[in-house]
C-alpha cells in the first residue's frame, strides 16, 4: 500500500509541472503579451495592481525566466492580488472553495447512491421496460444541455409550483432561524442544484454500471457460484456486484473534472457563492490573477480526486499493482 | 464496406430519425435567410416579450425580435462550431495519437503525459480562461473547443496504431522502404478509421453543448448575433415572465445533440466487429 502510494505520488510530479506550464501558456495568450496588462484590457485594474502584477510575472524578463519566477510564487502559494478588489487571490478562493467542494461531493454521493441500484436492476432484467427506460434516460442525459434543464426546473418547481427556492444557498434572514429550520432551509436550496448537477453523471454512471454488471454476470465464477447452490442474493451482491463496481470507481474519479467545470454554469445559474461563480465573475471582469489561481486549483482538485479514486480502487482490488499501463 | 455499414445504421430506427433531423437542421441552417419568417435582428418595441401566437410561433424576445427566426439563424452558429471544433479535435488527436503509437519511446511518453495534463483540467475552466483572455468570437470558440477535446481521440488512435503497426502489411510496407509518413497515413490510419468516425460523430454533439453553454454564460457568440445559448441566457433574465424564451432554443439544442448521439451509437454498433457475424 505504502509503496504504491509513493509511486503514485511521484507520477503526479510531471503532471503538476505540465499543469503549471499550461496555465502559464494561457496567461501569455492574452493579446499584446507581454504588454497585456494595460489598463485598457482590464479597466478595473488599478495602476497599483498592474504594477504588482508586472512584478509578479516579471514582464520585462525573458519567457523561461518568467516561468520559473512565476513557479516560485505558486509554490509559496502566492497567487497574486485580484484586480477587482485588491484582495489576495488565495484568500478569495479559500472562502469560496468549501461550498463548491460540498456541492460536488453531494452530487457525487447522489450519483453513486442512485446510479448503482438503477444499473444493477436493469442489468438483471435486460430488455425489460425498466431497462429500455434507462436507455432512454441515458441518451437524454448525454444530449440535454444541463443549464437548460436547470432553467426548466427553475420555471416548474420555483416559479410555477413555488416549491423550491431558485437562487442562493439560504434564505434572507436564515441566520436568525432556529437550527432545524436552518437545516431544512439549506436542504431546500440544495435540492435543485445537486439534482441537476448530477443529471448527466447519473446517466453515464448507471449505463456503465449496467454494462459492467452484465459483463460480470457472464463470467464463469458466477456460474460456479450459482452451480454450488448459493442463493441468488449472495451471487448478485457478494460475487457479482463487488467485481462490477471496480471500473465504476475509476469512472467516478474521471467524472470529477466535469463536475468541477460544470460548477461554473450551475453556480452562476443558481447564484451560489462558490468557486465557479467567482471564476465566472472573474472571467467577465478579466481579473487575470484570480482566473489563473482558480484554473490552477481546479486542476489540482482533479488530480486529488483521481488520486483518491486510485487509492479506493487499490483498496477494493488487491490485484492492482502499480505497473498498470497509463 | 461503407455500404454495409450505412445499411446497418439505417436499419436502426432511432439513428435514421437522427440522420433525418441532422439533414433537416443543416438545410435550415444553410437556407436560414429564406426560411426564417422575420429578420432575426429586427427590433419591434411594440411587440416586446409576446407569448407564442400564430404570428410568432415561438413568441418574441425582450426587444420584440421573433424567436423562431432567431432559433433558425442560431442553427448556423451551432452547426458551424460543432463541425469545425470536431474537425480540429479529430485532426489534432489523430496525428498526435498516430505519432505516439507509431514511434513509441520518448515521443510516446511525452505526448501521453501531455494528454494526462490536459485531462486534469476541468475542460470548462480551461475554455473559459482562454476565452476570457481573448476576444470571444465564433472562430476562437471553435479553436478552443477543438484544442481541449482531442485527448480521447489521441488515446483511441494510439491504441489502434499500437495493435496495427506489427501486422504483416505494415512490416511489408516498411520492408519495401516506404517512409514513416506514408506508412502512417496510407497503411495504418485507413484501418483505424471507424473508431475515429464514431468519436467524431459524438464530438460534434459535445462541441454544440459546450458552445451553447459558453454563449449562455455570455462568453460565447456575442449578441446581437443569434445563438441558441444566447437566447437561453436572455430566457434566464426573464424566467418569471417569458418561459418560451427558455423552452424552444433548449429543445433545438437537445434534439440536435441527441441526433448526433443516436447516429454515433448506431455507427459504433455497425462498425464493432462483435456484431459483424450477422450479415
Amino acid at each position: 500500500m505504502f509503496s504504491y502510494l509513493i509511486k503514485r505520488l511521484l507520477l503526479m510530479i510531471p503532471i503538476l509541472f505540465g499543469i503549471t506550464l499550461i496555465c502559464f501558456i494561457v496567461i501569455n495568450l492574452a493579446p499584446g503579451s507581454p504588454a497585456m496588462f494595460q489598463e485598457e484590457l482590464s479597466p478595473k485594474a488599478s495602476a497599483e495592481a498592474v504594477q504588482a502584477l508586472k512584478k509578479l510575472y516579471g514582464l520585462d524578463k525573458p519567457l523561461h525566466e518568467r516561468y520559473i519566477n512565476w513557479l516560485k510564487m505558486v509554490f509559496t502559494l502566492d497567487l497574486g492580488k485580484s484586480f477587482v478588489d485588491g484582495r489576495k487571490v488565495e484568500d478569495k478562493i479559500k472562502e469560496r472553495l468549501p461550498i463548491t467542494i460540498t456541492l460536488n461531493l453531494l452530487s457525487l454521493m447522489f450519483i453513486f447512491i442512485v446510479a448503482i441500484p438503477i444499473g444493477v436492476y436493469s442489468a438483471l432484467r435486460p430488455g425489460s421496460v425498466f431497462d429500455r427506460a434507462l436507455t432512454f434516460f441515458v441518451f437524454t442525459g448525454f444530449s440535454v444541455p444541463t443549464f437548460w434543464l436547470a432553467l426548466l426546473a427553475m420555471i416548474v418547481f420555483g416559479v410555477n409550483l413555488g416549491w423550491l427556492p431558485i437562487s442562493g444557498i439560504q434564505s434572507i434572514g436564515a441566520e436568525k432561524m432556529p437550527f432545524h429550520e436552518r437545516v431544512i432551509d439549506y436542504i431546500k436550496h440544495l435540492i435543485l442544484p445537486v439534482t441537476i448537477m448530477s443529471f448527466s453523471g447519473l446517466a453515464g454512471m448507471s449505463r456503465y454500471t449496467r454494462s459492467s454488471m452484465l459483463e460480470v454476470l457472464n463470467q464463469e465464477y458466477i456460474r460456479t457460484a450459482r452451480a454450488k447452490g448459493l442463493p441468488e442474493k449472495v451471487v448478485i451482491f457478494r460475487h457479482a456486484l463487488r467485481n462490477a463496481l471496480l471500473p465504476v470507481i475509476t469512472l467516478l474519479g474521471l467524472s470529477i473534472p466535469g463536475l468541477i467545470g460544470g460548477s461554473v454554469i450551475f453556480e452562476s445559474i443558481f447564484s451560489i457563492p462558490g468557486m465557479g461563480q467567482l471564476f465566472y465573475s472573474s472571467a467577465m471582469a478579466r481579473d487575470y490573477p484570480t482566473i489563473m489561481g482558480i484554473l490552477l486549483i481546479g486542476a489540482l482538485l482533479t488530480l486529488i480526486g483521481n488520486l483518491i479514486a486510485d487509492i479506493a480502487y487499490f483498496i477494493v482490488d488487491p490485484r492492482i499493482r502499480v505497473k498498470r499501463d497509463v | 464496406m461503407f455500404k454495409i455499414i450505412f445499411r446497418r445504421v439505417l436499419k436502426n430506427k432511432f439513428a435514421l430519425a437522427g440522420l433525418i433531423f441532422i439533414f433537416s437542421i443543416v438545410f435550415v441552417a444553410v437556407f436560414s435567410s429564406y426560411i426564417a419568417p422575420y429578420d432575426p435582428y429586427e427590433i419591434n418595441v411594440y411587440k416586446v416579450l409576446e407569448p407564442p401566437s400564430k404570428e410568432h410561433p415561438f413568441g418574441t424576445d425582450e426587444l420584440g425580435r421573433d424567436v423562431l427566426s432567431r432559433v433558425i439563424y442560431g442553427a448556423k452558429v451551432s452547426l458551424k462550431v460543432g463541425f469545425l471544433a470536431m474537425g480540429i479535435a479529430i485532426i489534432t488527436g489523430t496525428i498526435l495519437g498516430a505519432v505516439a503509437g507509431y514511434y513509441g519511446g520518448l515521443i510516446d511518453s511525452i505526448i501521453m503525459r501531455v494528454v494526462d495534463v490536459m485531462l486534469s483540467f476541468p475542460t470548462l475552466f480551461l475554455i473559459l480562461a482562454v476565452v476570457a483572455f481573448l476576444e470571444p468570437n465564433i472562430y476562437i470558440i471553435m479553436i478552443v473547443i477543438g484544442l481541449t477535446g482531442w485527448m480521447d481521440v489521441a488515446r483511441l488512435v494510439r491504441a489502434e496504431v499500437l495493435s496495427l503497426k506489427e501486422r504483416e502489411f505494415v512490416l511489408a510496407a516498411r520492408a519495401i522502404g516506404a517512409s514513416s509518413f506514408r506508412i502512417i497515413f496510407k497503411h495504418i490510419l485507413p484501418n483505424a478509421i471507424y473508431p475515429v468516425i464514431v468519436a467524431a460523430t459524438f464530438s460534434v454533439g459535445g462541441a454544440i453543448l459546450i458552445e451553447s453553454g459558453l454563449s449562455f454564460l455570455g462568453l460565447g457568440v456575442q449578441p446581437p448575433e443569434p445563438s441558441w445559448g444566447g437566447i437561453l441566457s436572455i430566457g434566464k433574465d426573464y424566467i418569471t415572465v417569458a418561459w418560451w424564451l427558455s423552452l424552444f432554443p433548449g429543445i433545438a439544442i437537445f434534439l440536435t445533440v441527441l441526433s448526433f448521439n443516436l447516429v454515433g451509437e448506431a455507427l459504433r454498433d455497425a462498425t464493432d466487429p462483435k456484431y459483424w457475424t450477422e450479415d
